[in-house]
């Protein structure tokens, strides 16, 4: 299993990445692994996009998220440090 | 990437932007491989000019398309080629193009080998060269082989070797994914389609249903090999391929050929298919607005594979594969696994329209 990425620390969108919207959320490319990662819902796409704004994955999470889906958009931004579209530190 | 169903609906009904746009920057090619899915050979007298070129490339930055794939004819003969590639780099365009190697020099392979925006994708349809060279001429084997040392010995990694799979070098599978490997290369496999002069050519090429089972074997034991999706009508034979495994045209593909005319997909160059054109109001006019498009993005019936168990891996195959070969788009695919494409084929009325326009060399020097 991979390691639990570190929430505390400073995230954002990786440099290489684009993103575009779309009725689903949003289509998200890593030029630099050339993945392409379906981003399937408007909520996360925000939080995504406003990562770099807050000292950590945490305090965006809590500011930007309601209590009941942290959880899913947490599990969800984790699965994006997996494919390098967010980045951790 | 495998696609979960409520995903597989969205694209059906169509993005804000292709997912896969394959623009052909000309007609022109040095060489005239016999199933060139685009009958290239000459130019058209009307191919984009320079500015029509960048003026494209600034609506697929506005459009926010992450990559393009470029393709022809053999694009590096236009004389602005690297230009255009720089410039839609200098967009942040991400770019791949399709060559034939003839024009990847030490000294090309050195501009192009380091920047994670740009990959390239050398054609190759055989291990040997007899093999290759039967399909796409002689001296083209050495001339691939040739332009993928140049790549790698530029310090390129992971550029694309690109095999359309025919019934002569299916057996030689492992010997290109060995080929890709010593390149710092991947190996791509591609379908056989009825497309272009692969029209004529499908019948004698084209792989048996035995073949085609053991290819879907094998790509399922090798998931990094690369197949731009071709092979989804053999997702019927058991779990589904990597994929969005559904025919995309008009809905995530689409193909902007040399004189700019929009069509639903390279494989379908025929006014049939024929969505519009960019320099008729832009291309994003002609995604989002076309008849054709909103029609390929209506729900499709199963048509004759309604009752096939296996309709929501295979959903019917290519559109392509159909329609050239004859059949109605409601009928299963000429390669259906169960042997219904056989059938349809069997019992069809007319043989399929004739691929147009043809930009064929009047005289194909083909050798036999
Ligand atoms: S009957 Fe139709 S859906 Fe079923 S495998 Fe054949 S082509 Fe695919
Ligand atoms: S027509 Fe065939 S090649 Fe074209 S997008 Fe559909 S399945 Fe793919």
């Amino acid at each position: 299993m991979p390691e639990q990425p570190d929430f505390a620390a400073h995230w954002s969108l990786h440099p290489s990445v684009s993103l575009r919207d779309e009725s689903f959320g949003a289509m998200a490319y890593h030029h630099g692994n050339r993945r392409l990662v379906f981003l399937k819902s408007p909520l996360l796409v925000d939080v995504v996009r406003q990562l770099d704004d807050f000292e950590s994955a945490d305090v965006a999470l809590e500011a930007l998220v309601a209590d009941e889906q942290r959880a899913a958009v947490r599990r969800a931004l984790e699965t994006l440090t997996s494919s390098d579209i967010v980045r951790v530190g | 990437m495998s696609v979960n169903h409520s995903l597989r609906d969205r694209f059906e009904s169509g993005l804000a932007a292709p997912i896969c746009l394959t623009w052909e920057v000309t007609y022109a090619c040095n060489l005239a491989c016999r199933h060139c899915l685009s009958s290239s050979g000459v130019r058209d007298p009307r191919e984009l000019t320079t500015d029509e070129a960048k003026a494209f490339l600034d609506e697929v930055a506005a459009m926010q398309i992450f990559y393009i794939n470029i393709g022809g004819g053999e694009p590096t003969i236009r004389r602005d080629f690297f230009e255009l590639v720089e410039y839609g780099l200098s967009r942040g365009i991400g770019i791949k193009f399709s060559t034939n190697g003839s024009r990847i020099t030490p000294e090309v392979a050195q501009r192009l080998a380091g920047n994670d925006y740009l990959d390239v994708q050398i054609s190759l349809d055989g291990a040997d060269a007899a093999t290759n060279d039967a399909l796409r001429g002689e001296g083209s084997y050495d001339t691939a082989i040739r332009a993928m040392e140049n790549l790698r010995d530029a310090g390129m990694k992971g550029f694309k070797i690109s095999v359309v799979v025919t019934r002569h070098n299916v057996g030689q599978i492992d010997q290109l994914l060995a080929l890709a490997d010593s390149m710092n290369a991947e190996l791509r496999l591609t379908r056989l389609r009825p497309s272009g002069r692969g029209v004529d050519v499908w019948d004698e090429l084209r792989l048996s249903a035995a073949d085609n089972r053991a290819l879907y074997h094998w790509l399922m034991a090798h998931p990094t090999v690369l197949t731009g999706d071709s092979f989804f009508h053999l997702s019927a034979l058991g779990d589904p391929l990597a994929g969005i495994n559904l025919c995309g045209a008009g809905r995530v593909v689409c193909l902007i050929d040399p004189v700019g005319d929009v069509y639903a997909c390279p494989f379908v160059i025929h006014e049939q298919f024929l969505a519009g054109s960019i320099l008729d109001g832009g291309f994003g006019h002609v995604w989002r607005d076309s008849e054709l498009f909103r029609s390929l993005r209506e729900p499709g019936s199963p048509g004759a594979c309604a009752s096939c168990g296996s309709y929501d891996a295979c959903r019917g195959g290519c559109m392509a594969a159909k329609f050239f070969t004859g059949l109605e788009l409601s009928d299963p695919d000429p390669e259906c696994v169960f042997g219904h494409g056989e059938t349809a084929l069997a019992q069809r009325v007319s043989v399929g329209p004739r691929p147009s326009p043809d930009h064929s060399k009047r005289v194909t020097i083909t050798s036999r």
